[in-house]
């Protein structure tokens, strides 16, 4: 398990390639994105070859670290000793709070999302519902999801051990979707019909309020490396935070730095 | 003469190998997760229930006591399910429908635990959230889908240790005017039953080893459940959770789960081993 774990965090060059690959490394929550990023931009330089790879966010900064990745991808800010990497913000992404469509609730404010994963208030009663219990779905410790939700909003209390947990933004939204009772956070690109995204404060998750950062609850995405980037590594960085880059990340969902 | 001899030798020595793979396993995982336990305490890391473990609570109560009750609710479900299975295919079903039955039931082991997990997530759990309330993912999920997983081991081993029975005994009974029914109650199930306690042992190694299907269907909560609709996380589901994220003291304290898991389940094997060598 741990050799698998490891691997995930570096790239072997096995190809033909004439220079090595560049590898980026990191985040579930930043791959999907960094694999589109990565196409485009190589087929753009077809001399270039990019490896993405996922194994979360920790074990992304590892991997930087130690210089088994040029580029760890991470959905979570540093702690402490992690400080020391250089950090390239790409992307902002919210975090959508969802229900149910067929649950009435359109807003709720961050102090009633506190109570309600702290379990502090169990019944969708006191946000003025039929009663019914609420049916908590969270992410898993160590997520970035997580991570930036219980630092945006839970503060210092801990979510409830009552709630569910899910180790994907899939499997939260495929539980919310089939729960009338249910109440979850995903990342707001991923959001879809299936489910609602509640106005916080009375400000939905759309694309302009989370750039403007109206919305409250938005994380960074973020690049790290050992040392500022330089050639192949940081020809791709620039690409990413060209309009070019930013554009791309803009149609997959989520809101661009620049 | 030498060629026998060095395919002799090598023969051992792959034998050994995975013996020795067994070793190196069990080394590795007490010492990524021993030093942890040490520095929690014994008594804190498997007799309290807080799990936080990036912010320094390393108790795994809960989840010792949601993997007892799991694989006891799947047991519930699985072993009188089972060892009926069992007797019926053994004891009661001519020989051709044995041939077709046994096959079929092996494939059930052969079908992949996500597979099961997502039937459970698309039906059962919808079934029990509407008919019985609660979430639907639950310790009662987790149980039923465990229960239905360990049918393949529990009944192949039985079918072993009822048909291992000589019909002599069979014989004797009905000679005696004992009923067939009778025979099988008093003579073929006593004479087969420490098999049959293998049998279940060895289920109940497979209830509690199982990771895939039971994170999806259980609801994976760090609580100590207090009804069967509660959702639960038992020791696998809390390694495999956690693992992709986890660095550090957090990953430390999952190899230290994997531990619990690994004494519990030798403990299971052991008793396995020694319930059929006593006979």
């Amino acid at each position: 398990m741990l050799l698998a774990l490891l691997g995930a965090g570096g790239c072997k060059s096995s190809s033909q390639t004439t220079s090595r690959p560049l590898c980026v490394a990191g985040s579930t929550s930043v791959q999907p994105f960094a694999e589109k990023l990565a196409e485009v931009y190589m087929h753009q330089h077809p001399g270039v070859r990019i490896d993405v790879q996922g194994g979360g966010s920790s074990a992304g900064i590892y991997a930087a670290t130690h210089g088994a990745a040029d580029l760890g991808a991470s959905s979570r800010e540093l702690l402490g000793e992690e400080k020391k990497l250089v950090e390239i913000a790409i992307a902002f992404d919210g975090i959508a709070v969802i229900i149910h469509p067929s649950n009435p609730l359109t807003t709720i404010t961050l102090a009633e999302i506190k109570k309600i994963f702290s379990g502090a208030e169990a019944n969708w009663s006191a946000l003025g519902l039929p009663p019914h219990a609420i049916h908590l779905i969270t992410r898993e410790e160590g997520s970035g999801t997580r991570e930036a939700f219980e630092h945006l909003v839970m503060g210092k209390q801990d979510i409830t051990p009552a709630a569910l947990v899910q180790d994907s933004n899939g499997s939260v939204r495929e539980i919310v979707a089939g729960d009338p009772h249910a109440i979850g956070y995903i990342s707001a690109g991923l959001v879809d019909n299936r489910v609602k995204a509640l106005a916080i404060e009375g400000v939905l998750p759309t694309r302009e309020n989370i750039k403007t950062h109206v919305y409250k609850l938005v994380r960074r995405f973020l690049f790290v490396a050992r040392a500022a980037p330089t050639g192949p590594g940081k020809d791709f960085v620039d690409f990413i935070l060209g309009p070019e880059g930013q554009k791309i990340l803009e149609t997959e969902g989520l809101v661009g730095v620049k | 003469m030498h060629r026998e001899k060095f395919i002799e030798r090598l023969l051992l020595l792959l034998a050994l190998s995975s013996v020795g793979s067994l070793a190196l396993i069990t080394i590795f995982i007490f010492l990524e997760g021993f030093p942890l336990i040490l520095s929690v305490g014994v008594k804190d890391f498997i007799l309290s229930s807080h799990w936080a473990p990036t912010k320094g609570h390393f108790g795994i109560l809960a989840m010792i006591i949601s993997s007892v009750f799991v694989t006891l609710g799947a047991m519930v479900i699985g072993v009188p399910l089972g060892l009926s299975c069992a007797i019926v295919l053994a004891e009661f079903s001519p020989k051709r429908l044995k041939m077709v039955l046994k096959p079929t039931l092996e494939l059930l082991a052969g079908i992949p635990s996500v597979v099961y997990g997502f039937l459970g997530v698309i039906w059962l759990v919808p079934l029990i959230r509407n008919y019985l309330g609660g979430p639907g993912l639950s310790l009662l999920a987790g149980s039923i889908i465990l229960g239905i997983m360990i049918l393949p081991t529990v009944i192949s081993i039985s079918i072993d240790a009822l048909s291992a029975v000589p019909d002599l005994y069979r014989d004797g009974s009905l000679a005696l005017g004992a009923t067939r029914w009778q025979t099988v109650r008093r003579v073929v199930l006593p004479a087969a039953s420490s098999g049959i306690i293998t049998a279940i042992i060895l289920g109940m190694g497979r209830a509690i080893g199982e990771t895939m299907a039971v994170i999806m269907v259980a609801g994976n909560a760090l609580q100590i459940p207090t009804s069967l609709l509660d959702p639960v996380r038992t020791l696998t589901s809390n390694i495999a959770l956690e693992l992709g994220y986890a660095a550090g003291r957090h990953r430390e304290a999952l190899f230290a789960t994997g531990i619990v898991l690994f004494i519990i389940i030798m403990i299971l094997n052991l008793s396995a081993t020694l319930v059929t060598r006593r006979r």
